[in-house]
């Protein structure tokens, strides 16, 4: 279980709402783990906001991943998990997005490790990263048509003939 | 205690002998010269290279059945040993390093993955390299233990060793290649 | 005349020369010197690299999309083959935040024999490091001595679990049986013998002459520039930054533990090579500790932890009592729900921090599940660590961050 350090915590809850108001939908704890639910619009000047203030330095962009929730009116989301390495605290910073506007500002000014995290999260769903150097696939072939981390579509290979799908239960 | 009781060396092929010459058919010798030297690309992708490189290592020394020189280049090796999986966008190079190859050669997959896709029943694997190129031993097993991936050599070997010198040239293989896209 | 022979290139001046000649090179997916099927289109100036572009995934398998078809306890064989030269420690992590989210308490003894395990994989992952960047310098001889030390840890993995390298080993709430007195005799004698090799191999490289030239001040990056691009483990600290996930949010025992964390200075092939050569000192000395630790124990039967609901029964039991035969039913045909909720865990891993981000929805399978791997994340910053650098050194920088083509791609 990771410590949470408690005055750190409520005052990055002071700071964020005060300086982004209702941009910040909600807080709460996870577990371990304080989780702030933001507009996407704000998520850059956020982030760097974090970054540069001098007693809560998040300074560490542990990893960053897409997520598809299509029963969700806001399908795709984002989620940030950042690390105050001086602090030792974490924080997970979620933001969502609607499937006609599929983008999220990019990170990249801010963390240089969010290059390829962004292109795995374009590669995987689809989202869009204005701003970002070099949004192409990193993982998947280059002419791939889709995007396969969505819930519709499935994890098998859609060439193979050999395999009865009776047997398998797909 | 008499030491040279148990080392294993090749039996001579049948044939006329006498007084300082031997004489035997020609596919026999080169069949002989050609399984206990050959020259292999290892093609490792993931962790049955691990395996491949355990085996390379002393315990398990491949180097005692002549693989002891390691080729990088296609145009240089006989053997090409596919080990690990073959993701889709990895197809068309290990197609374009078949080809590069000269004859003969042979070409061993080594592991579930290289043989039919392993346990990933993905969007992004080859489901088997046997898709892109011609495949003459399977060593099944995720990873096959370095005692498998002998046998598997052994196996090649034979093939080496008995393979007739015209059977590049027969029609049926050269059908099986144009079913592959390779010319 | 005079103006023939000063266009004469001399060989060692070619970076400061005004001619420039820039040719593209494939450092291609299948090359001897790239540990790994991953691809760089090097932009070179002669023998100087001036930029390179990146291709990975190569060997993409898509284990985060096989991740939400498959039950918890079945995810276990896909973390083995992330990084595949230190099984164990992936097993282990992706374990262990799976406990946390169901919130299951492991008892000592079993948290002592992960230690132990965990231990000898990074010790497993460190070898194999060191001895590539000894062959990619041409010291083939240390590649063929470490490779026996990794054997004899095979032998106690294989006692364990059944398996050399791809091991799987340990279940939800621990492990599946518990150790016999093979493996405690081939644990013992490990730890005697392995000092001795260890020294050898150091004897070998480390103040070699011509390793030092080919490995110091290759290949550096500063450590605001490591931390900003996300490195973490050997790679970070060998820039300065004392960064050990088994000190700053301890796991599994690890704060009862007496080990030091190697840091470096310049973040060069060197520093990382040595931070290594270190860990491995102090990877021994965490496992005689839990072995002395273990010996003092009087339980020497636990082997997992006491819940029913999400720990296997042993087999005996399964085929003769009616609970157990109930409770091995509704664990396997998924009745029983994990709790709704997420959670990220790390540890250690032989790269740095391996990150487990599990989403759960109460079914039987995560609805998302993503790993945070240390290859992925620091391998972006390739290109600007071999700027301006030789050919041969960026060869050398590769192997030194350990680039394991498993994890890149997952």
């Amino acid at each position: 279980m990771f410590i949470i350090n408690q005055e750190i915590v409520e005052l990055t809850s002071e700071k964020l709402r005060q300086h982004f108001g209702e941009a910040i939908l909600t807080e709460e704890v996870e577990m371990d783990m304080p989780v702030y639910t933001v507009k996407k619009e704000i998520i850059v000047d956020l982030l760097r906001f974090l970054f540069d203030d001098e007693i809560l330095r998040y300074r560490f962009l542990t990893t960053m991943c897409g997520i598809h929730y299509p029963d969700n009116k806001q399908q795709f989301g984002v989620i940030y998990h950042l690390h105050s390495l001086e602090n030792n605290q974490r924080i997970r910073i979620k933001t969502f997005t609607t499937i006609e506007d599929i983008t999220i500002p990019s990170a990249t000014a801010v963390f240089a490790a969010a290059n390829w995290m962004e292109r795995e999260a374009y590669d995987f769903y689809g989202i869009q990263f204005p701003g970002h150097p070099n949004l192409k696939r990193i993982l998947n072939v280059e002419d791939m048509d889709y995007f396969p981390m969505r819930k519709e579509y499935p994890l098998e290979d859609g060439t193979r003939q050999d395999k009865n799908d009776d047997f398998f239960g797909r | 205690m008499d030491s040279n009781n148990n080392i294993k060396i090749v039996d001579i092929p049948e044939g006329y002998s006498g007084n300082g010459f031997f004489a035997t058919r020609m596919d026999k010798a080169v069949g002989l010269a050609r399984m206990n030297s050959l020259w292999p690309l290892p093609f490792a992708t993931s962790c049955c290279g691990i395996e491949f490189m355990a085996t390379m290592a002393p315990h398990y020394d491949l180097a005692r059945f002549g693989m002891e020189r390691l080729s990088f280049s296609p145009r240089q090796s006989d053997l090409l040993m596919v080990m690990g999986t073959i993701a889709k966008k990895m197809g068309p190079i290990l197609q374009e390093v078949y080809v590069q190859m000269a004859e003969p050669r042979w070409v061993i997959a080594v592991g579930a993955c290289a043989a039919s896709g392993g346990i990933f029943d993905t969007y992004s694997v080859l489901q088997g390299i046997d898709r892109v190129i011609p495949v003459d031993v399977y060593v099944p097993g995720c990873p096959p233990r370095p005692e498998q991936i002998i046998n598997g050599i052994l196996k090649i070997q034979e093939l080496a060793h008995y393979e007739s010198l015209r059977r590049r040239n027969k029609p049926e293989y050269k059908e099986l290649l144009a079913t592959y896209g390779i010319e | 005349m005079k103006e023939d022979i000063q266009k004469n290139i001399d060989p060692g001046d070619v970076a400061g020369s005004e001619i420039h000649e820039f040719v593209t090179l494939n450092v291609g997916p299948t090359h001897p010197a790239t540990h790994g099927v991953f691809q760089n289109v090097m932009t070179m100036d002669g023998e100087y690299i001036v930029d390179t572009e990146q291709t990975i995934g190569y060997i993409h398998r898509a284990f985060e999309k096989i991740a939400e078809r498959r039950a918890y306890y079945q995810i276990l064989p896909l973390t083995d083959r992330m990084n595949y030269c230190s099984s164990p420690l992936n097993n282990t992590g992706y374990l262990m935040a799976v406990e946390k989210l169901l919130g299951l308490e492991i008892p000592k003894r079993v948290q002592y024999m992960r230690i132990i395990i965990m231990e000898l994989a990074r010790i497993a992952d460190h070898n194999v490091c060191n001895s590539v960047i000894g062959v990619d310098t041409g010291a083939l001889t240390v590649f063929t001595y470490m490779f026996q030390d990794r054997e004899k840890i095979y032998e106690i993995w294989e006692q364990v679990c059944g398996s050399r390298l791809t091991t799987s080993i340990g279940r939800i709430g621990g492990f599946e049986r518990n150790w016999n007195e093979k493996t405690w005799t081939l644990l013992r004698k490990f730890v005697k013998e392995y000092p001795k090799s260890l020294k050898e191999f150091e004897n070998l490289l480390m103040r070699n002459r011509i390793f030092l030239d080919r490995t110091v001040d290759v290949g550096a990056i500063s450590a605001e520039k490591a931390l900003n691009y996300g490195f973490t483990g050997p790679n970070l600290r060998a820039t300065g930054v004392d960064y050990d996930v088994r000190v700053t949010s301890p796991y599994c025992s690890y704060e009862e533990f007496d080990f030091i964390v190697p840091v470096g200075t310049t973040g060069d092939t060197h520093d990382r090579f040595m931070v290594r050569e270190e860990e491995m000192w102090q990877s021994l000395s965490i496992i005689n500790q839990a072995i002395a630790k273990l010996d003092a124990m009087d339980d020497k039967e636990t082997f997992n932890a006491d819940s029913k609901a999400y720990v296997m029964p042993a087999k005996e039991k399964v085929y003769n009592d009616m609970e157990a035969l109930i409770w091995h039913f509704k664990q396997v045909m998924g009745e029983i729900d994990p709790p709704k909720g997420e959670i990220y865990h790390a540890i250690e891993a032989g790269n740095g921090e391996l990150g487990f981000y599990i989403v759960s929805d109460g079914g039987r399978s995560p609805y998302r599940c993503h790993f945070r791997r240390p290859c992925f994340i620091y391998y972006q910053a390739y290109p600007e660590m071999i700027k301006g650098n030789l050919l041969s050194d960026a060869i050398i920088t590769l192997s030194s961050m350990n680039v394991i083509a498993g994890e890149l791609d997952a």
